[in-house]
């Protein structure tokens, strides 16, 4: 579907992503990668028409833990804002809804996560069905090997290939700085098999945050907008026991109602936790071998969770900004084994 | 380019209570969903995007549950979203589908909110000691109250007006169906002899702890021309924040209040609040915040909210009637409190709210808040489409 408003990403900013921030607060984490983005553009705090963001009171491990990050933002006098309890792709995707109503021509969006206080593994427990499946505590590693093992057995992957997207990864990522994996990681011992460690992504903090503009304001603020050709998301059920976990429907339909089909992309950023996730996306998201994948290295190299999704939209707007892509997609995911699937298109003007 | 205009076809409510042992969180939800969509009479094929929200994960001890509830609300293959901004959730929820129709991105919307507070308790889920932070104390009680003493000195008004909003609201309740509290021995001297809480605010001049969801169908003006019943039109909604402490916040009379309003009564062309709203439903978890609202959102000027409060002018026969359905007073599932204010206030204009009905109500305010009084949300619909 074509949207009814021409809106860009015209900024991004991260922060460093790693393994602890014992030291900082979330909005201490937060507030140097708000005001980098804001330099980017040259706009303060006020001049900002609509801001959204995405964190998790779980992440956190207090209610309410939104509303500090807040003071990052310097709300006063008062700004128009929201707040989405999902990684912050999906806090872009109602900033842009927003704009696309016309009710405000920018928007500032961020998101962040600290995963080092607890056991996120365990944590994301927390995300299953309570009745069911929470009791038993399966964690997130365990999920996605049952994953990899189903895409082992039905002959779509086999360790090496696992391997080789470990590498490659983090091959790449040594290229980015804000990467908390960079260079060469031994693949390691099996942690859930047929998951070994460098098959699983780091564990670590972060911080991201992307400013959109609409029409002749993004034209203003950026010299090469990334255009959000198309966005848009699905999400599939819940029980992993229903679902064909070697294929992504959800993420195909995404791509599909985004546009994505319907001229190839040059680069994809692609929020793929675990190896064999690239490889049920790749397929889902028909990504032919001329596509380059994870230039920043992926969610293998860093994965601030709540924030690694709206890393992958940054990087790839970036990538526009840069002239090094003319059409790129970004995608993000959450819950348990891709349960929900986020696609956006992003394009540069002609050069 | 103009913004498509968005009516409300359909409200589900489910019956809120204490606790609701009878169904899991999925089945809570669904039962409103159902009530909504039955009332639209559509089906879960005819919906495009679902917007849920609620208040903080640890209520139930689920983290991000729309995951888990993507089943029970139709929701594979579809669009979801999660809202989560403190109190005022129900209200922004409902805003960010409102958008997503407004935009032209969906036709028909889905939007649910809900807590089955039963699951924890609410009140000490509040009061997380959080190092560096200043403590909420007790429950939000302990929060508010000093506010509402500031405001009582501020304005010099006299001790009896909170218990007549409580005797007013769980009275009102006594009419609503779907109500948490229906005391029907109330009398104003069992309200203010009930005991002192956080002073000066007694107990039954406090929200309960509810299970309870609320749906609504939003849809565009094609949708709009298939609806069995009358609609409810979208005719302004906004939502505005503020820090949670900082030298000069006024938090009698929070300033992102006050802009949330001027914003939704600029889109609505409403001159007078006094004048040209019929009636309101605004988030009152503690009696004191009526009076209190009153002014903040325009109702009356700078000190004499108490007077309307006293009067009778928010009675439900009143010239301004406030929380006919019994309000936050009498249900308070924390998630679903603001989209219940909002859907109340369409059932009203849409001429549906039975028992507690405003005769000729034809403009009607739906308010939240949240937080410490710095997240706002507001929609004011109409009987008659937007002009503009």
């Amino acid at each position: 579907m074509e949207p009814i408003r021409d809106i860009a990403v015209v900024a991004f900013a991260q922060s460093d992503h790693r393994r602890t921030s014992d030291e900082l607060s979330e909005v201490e984490m937060l507030l140097p990668v708000l005001h980098e983005v804001l330099d980017r553009t040259g706009l303060k705090a006020g001049d900002i028409g609509f801001t959204c963001s995405g964190s998790s009171d779980y992440l956190a491990g207090r209610a309410f833990s939104f509303t500090m990050a807040l003071d990052g933002v310097g709300a006063w006098p008062p700004i128009s804002e929201s707040h989405v309890e999902m990684d912050g792709a999906w806090a872009l995707y109602e900033a842009w809804t927003k704009l696309l109503t016309g009710d405000a021509d920018t928007a500032l969006v961020y998101s962040y996560g600290k995963s080092s206080p607890g056991s996120v593994r365990d944590v994301l427990t927390r995300q299953l069905d309570p009745y069911y499946v929470a009791p038993l505590w399966p964690d997130s590693v365990a999920l996605a090997a049952l994953q990899a093992r189903a895409l082992i057995d039905a002959g779509e992957t086999d360790e090496r290939e696992l391997a080789s997207v470990a590498a490659r990864s983090r091959a790449d990522a040594s290229a980015n700085s804000h990467a908390q994996l960079r260079g060469p990681v031994p693949q390691g011992d099996y942690l859930v098999r047929p998951l070994r460690t460098g098959d699983c992504p780091p564990v670590g903090d972060g911080a991201a945050a992307v400013i959109l503009a609409a029409g002749d304001r993004a034209r203003e603020l950026c010299e090469r907008p990334a255009w959000i050709r198309g966005i848009d998301h699905r999400i599939e059920a819940h029980s992993l026991g229903v679902r064909d976990l070697t294929d992504s429907p959800s993420a195909r339909l995404a791509a599909e109602r985004a546009g994505a089909f319907e001229r190839p992309v040059d680069t994809a950023e692609l929020h793929a936790p675990f190896t064999s996730q690239e490889v049920v996306l790749r397929k889902a998201l028909r990504l032919g071998d001329g596509v380059r994948v994870n230039p920043s290295g992926g969610a293998l190299a860093a994965n601030p969770v709540m924030a690694a999704g709206l890393v992958r939209i940054g990087e790839a707007a970036a990538r526009v900004h840069r002239g090094e892509s003319d059409r790129a997609l970004a995608h993000a995911t959450s819950g348990p084994c891709l349960q929900q699937n986020l696609v956006a298109v992003l394009e540069g003007d002609a050069r | 380019m103009s913004k498509e205009p968005v009516a409300v076809v359909g409200v589900g409510q489910t019956k809120h209570v204490a606790a609701r042992r009878d169904v899991s969180i999925a089945g809570l939800v669904r039962e409103a969903a159902l009530r909504a969509l039955a009332d639209a009479e559509l089906t879960w094929a005819d919906i495009d995007a679902v917007v849920i929200g609620k208040a903080p994960d640890f209520f139930e001890g689920v983290m991000m549950p729309e995951l888990y509830l993507a089943d029970a609300l139709g929701a594979t293959g579809k669009p979801m979203l999660r809202v989560h901004t403190a109190g005022s959730v129900g209200g922004s929820t409902a805003l960010v589908a409102a958008n997503l129709v407004a935009g032209r991105v969906h036709g028909t919307v889905l939007t649910l909110a809900y807590e089955k507070q039963s699951e924890s308790n609410a009140m000490w889920g509040l009061s997380l000691p959080i190092p560096f932070q200043q403590p909420l104390l007790a429950g939000a009680g302990g929060f508010f109250a000093p506010h509402v003493r500031a405001y009582m000195r501020r304005t010099g008004a006299p001790d009896t007006v909170g218990s007549l909003v409580a005797y007013k609201d769980r009275r009102n309740a006594l009419k609503n169906p779907y109500a948490h509290l229906h005391e029907h021995d109330i009398t104003l001297e069992k309200v203010q002899a009930s005991p002192m809480l956080w002073d000066p605010i007694r107990y039954s001049e406090t929200c309960p702890s509810s299970d309870g969801a609320c749906a609504m169908i939003l849809t565009d003006r094609a949708g709009a021309a298939r609806s069995p019943r009358p609609p409810a039109w979208m005719h302004g909604g906004a939502m505005r924040s503020e820090p949670t402490l900082f030298a000069g916040k006024d938090f009698v009379s929070p300033q992102a209040g006050k802009d949330c309003a001027a914003d939704v009564y600029r889109q609505a062309g409403i001159a007078d609040p006094r004048r040209d709203i019929d009636a309101v439903e605004m988030y009152v978890p503690f009696s004191w915040y009526e009076p209190m609202w009153l002014e903040n959102l325009g109702f009356a000027d700078e000190g004499e909210g108490w007077k309307l409060t006293e009067s009778g002018v928010t009675e439900l026969e009143g010239d301004l009637p406030v929380n006919m359905s019994g309000g936050v007073l009498s249900t308070n599932p924390i998630g679903a409190s603001g989209m219940i204010r909002f859907a109340e206030a369409a059932l009203q204009v849409r001429g549906q709210a039975g028992e507690h009905q405003v005769d000729g109500a034809r403009r009607v305010l739906g308010h939240a808040y949240g937080g410490g009084s710095q997240f706002f949300s507001m929609w004011l619909v109409g009987a008659a489409p937007p002009t503009s």
